[in-house]
């Protein structure tokens, strides 16, 4: 059937719009995020092999228990036998740099959106359009707006794994009861204070559990990110598929579910234990 | 009558309307249309209709009223924790509804504290922590208001438990957290809504003692809020009875009881006595199913129990006389072992009444056992009836929902 209808022409519109206008924005944030992900990486790939697995072992032991700590030794340890462990750094560099800068935009728009009904009215739907929209969409403005590499990798990814962290902050601090908001009140609470003291403490777990999806989102968002050079475990997943090589396409696969495993056990337990 | 005492708290004409055409709403009451015409006309719900009462220094006063009848609402115009639509609140003289928010944390923060139903503690905070919360809010710093707060823990009896969260506590230690908190701000003014509502019976009579016996060492004004008329007559030097946001009445308890000033009030005086007047006779159920000792053997006894569907009967002699309870499992043990009579797993040690014996007495027999309770002749010892445990607590709690709307009905025709 004919095209009647034309969004996409408006969209195209907008996004040409932005890139004409706002370069030097762009530019500004292409360079201090690269130079923000790179530093991330230096440390995690310039850190001895063994240092990082024996701290990660030990994180296991803490949060999580025996059986995780001995997970995580040999899964990071295979990773590093089967020679993938700089690809993994530089996943975890851009799966870190990508959490931390989702988080910061989510949990205030969390908290807003709780607070306030309009807010919530604008923000959901977006929510579900950031959800919904098949991931790859994302990779057209980034790499329109940054071209290619990591950073427009790391805008995809913080666009797709934002929605989990500013649902669940926001859930997290609409279930605190309202008796206890009422007794701080009567107390003479401020509205800082009721939010520092009563409503984020009580919606911690709830957050965390928000920080875990939105951690296993980055991840899986990398993988695809590889496709624009974002470089990792993706690049050699793509590798394996441009090639039909199931042997690294099943190396580099694997190394991305025991990473997924290990950050994921490691974070809930540790949401667990903290908000007890 | 004691007008010679400093007013601590008055309230002037305080209007409360909920909904969105709350001027319309206002007009219309000041016009004097009844809570159902501003509702159907107005969209709006009158919660307290021009309330006026003084409260004096260090008296308890008790706000009264079931639900709906606007005492909550009242209690939370007092420190703004809701905004009264119209009318003003003077705390020591001083106009509260004019205060700007600032003032309004001060008094919050200094002049009147707040002890809730739901106790309304921090679940992640340790009890000291918990009670130091007001102090922390003001500002103070750790060590004294720790200091502060052991001493609050000290006055409600928590000792060894500061440590604790309250999650590990009862419903009544709980409270008392509550109450400490509400302490350890040195309030002149306490407000307490339905503080001991949530609590068993027997705990609640408990506070209610305790409660009075640091009011007559603290001296606060309170102000406290419950649906129990006999909880108000305990507690009350001066009672306030609401009903559809109208103040019906004012007055000491003596006062309300003997000269009620609507058929509403008469209608609930006249059951305020009940708990001491329903005996054990009126309650019991007669004529219960007996498992007849020497006759019933362990499988008789399942097969009555499966036809009744009580888990529990008792076991009476040939002449009908009381001897014990028989219990489910026991009779199966007994049945399994084929033994031929129950001797062996009657329970003698359990409670056993006269007719004339009020609830209040019974109240303390349930909460050691499970067993129902045997009503006995004095004399012969013969079982006349059976009360159960629901019996007792139902009558002793007693404003269940039927009598609610009992109450009201008659108080609406009469």
């Amino acid at each position: 059937m004919e095209k009647t209808i034309d969004i996409g022409q408006y969209v195209a519109v907008a996004v040409k719009w932005l890139m004409n206008n706002l370069r030097p924005l762009f530019d500004f944030i292409k360079s201090t995020g690269n130079a923000g992900i790179e530093s991330i990486e230096w440390v995690l790939v310039g850190v001895p092999f063994y240092i990082t697995i024996a701290l990660f072992t030990a994180a296991a032991w803490k949060y999580a228990g025996s059986r995780v700590a001995v997970f995580t030794l040999f899964g990071l340890a295979l990773i590093y036998l089967m020679g993938f462990w700089e690809e993994t750094m530089q996943t975890l560099a851009l799966i870190i740099s990508s959490t931390i800068i989702a988080l910061i935009m989510a949990v205030p728009l969390g908290i807003w959106s709780a607070k306030n009904q309009t807010a919530q009215r604008i923000i959901r739907p977006l929510l579900d359009l950031m959800q919904t929209m098949p991931a790859f969409v994302y990779l057209i403005p980034a790499v329109l707006f940054f071209s290619i590499g990591k950073l427009p990798g790391a805008f995809a990814t913080i666009i797709f794994a934002m929605p989990p962290a500013v649902r669940l902050t926001a859930l997290g601090i609409q279930q605190v009861p309202a008796d206890i908001l009422e007794a701080a009140r009567s107390l003479g609470a401020t509205q800082k204070q009721i939010l520092f003291k009563v409503e984020l403490p009580l919606a911690l777990k709830t957050i965390l559990t928000g920080v875990n999806q939105t951690i296993l989102l980055s991840l899986s968002m990398v993988v695809i990110a590889g496709m624009i050079a974002a470089g990792g475990l993706g690049e050699k997943v793509l590798e394996g598929i441009n090639n039909l090589d199931i042997g690294l396409g099943f190396e580099s696969g694997l190394s991305v579910v025991i990473l997924a495993i290990v950050l994921d056990r490691i974070t809930q337990a540790f949401g667990n234990k903290i908000s007890k | 009558m004691e007008e010679n005492r400093p007013i601590k708290i008055k309230v002037d004409d305080l209007v409360l309307i909920f909904g969105k055409n709350k001027e319309n709403a206002l007009k219309m009451l000041k016009e004097g249309a009844t809570k159902k015409e501003i509702l159907s006309k107005a969209q709006c719900t009158v919660g307290v209709n021009r309330a006026n009462f003084e409260i004096y220094e260090g008296e308890f006063f008790v706000i009264m009223g079931l639900s709906g009848s606007g005492k909550s609402t009242l209690l939370r115009c007092l420190n703004r924790l809701i905004e009264p639509t119209a009318g003003d609140v003077y705390v020591n003289g001083e106009n509260i509804t004019r205060k700007n928010h600032k003032e309004l944390l001060d008094v919050r923060r200094t002049e009147m504290s707040m002890v809730f139903q739901k106790f309304g503690l921090l679940p992640h905070r340790t009890i000291v922590e918990n009670v130091a919360f007001g102090l922390e809010l003001r500002g103070e710093d750790k060590q004294s208001r720790e200091k502060k707060a052991l001493e609050a823990i000290e006055t409600v009896g928590l000792q060894g438990f500061e440590r604790q969260n309250p999650a590990q506590l009862s419903g009544g230690m709980q409270q008392r957290v509550g109450l400490a908190r509400a302490l350890t701000n040195d309030p002149e003014v306490l407000l307490m809504d339905e503080a001991f509502s949530a609590l068993d019976p027997l705990i609640k009579t408990e506070m209610q003692d305790e409660l009075l016996g640091l009011q007559s060492k603290l001296r606060k004004t309170v102000v406290f809020v419950t649906h129990d008329l006999d909880e108000a007559i305990k507690l009350g030097d001066r009672i306030v009875i609401m009903k559809d946001g109208i103040i019906e009445q004012i007055g000491t308890a003596e006062e309300i009881l003997t000269n009620p000033a609507t058929p509403y009030i008469e209608a609930f005086v006249k059951k305020v006595d009940r708990k001491t007047i329903i005996t054990a006779g009126s309650l019991m159920h007669e004529k219960p199913t007996v498992v007849r000792f020497g006759k019933d053997g362990p499988e008789g006894t399942l097969r009555k129990m499966r036809a009744t569907g009580l888990d529990v009967l008792p076991v009476v002699d040939d002449q009908q006389g009381f001897l014990g309870f028989v219990w489910v499992n026991d009779a199966l043990q007994c049945a399994k072992a084929e033994e031929k009579n129950v001797q062996r797993i009657i329970l003698t040690e359990v409670p056993a009444v006269t007719t004339e014996v009020t609830v209040e007495e019974m109240l303390p027999l349930i909460s050691a056992t499970r067993s129902p309770i045997a009503v006995i002749d004095k004399e012969s010892r013969k079982l006349l009836g059976i009360v159960s445990q629901n019996a007792v607590v139902i009558e002793a709690t007693r404003f269940n929902e039927q009598d609610i709307t009992k109450l009201k009905e008659n108080a609406n025709n009469s």
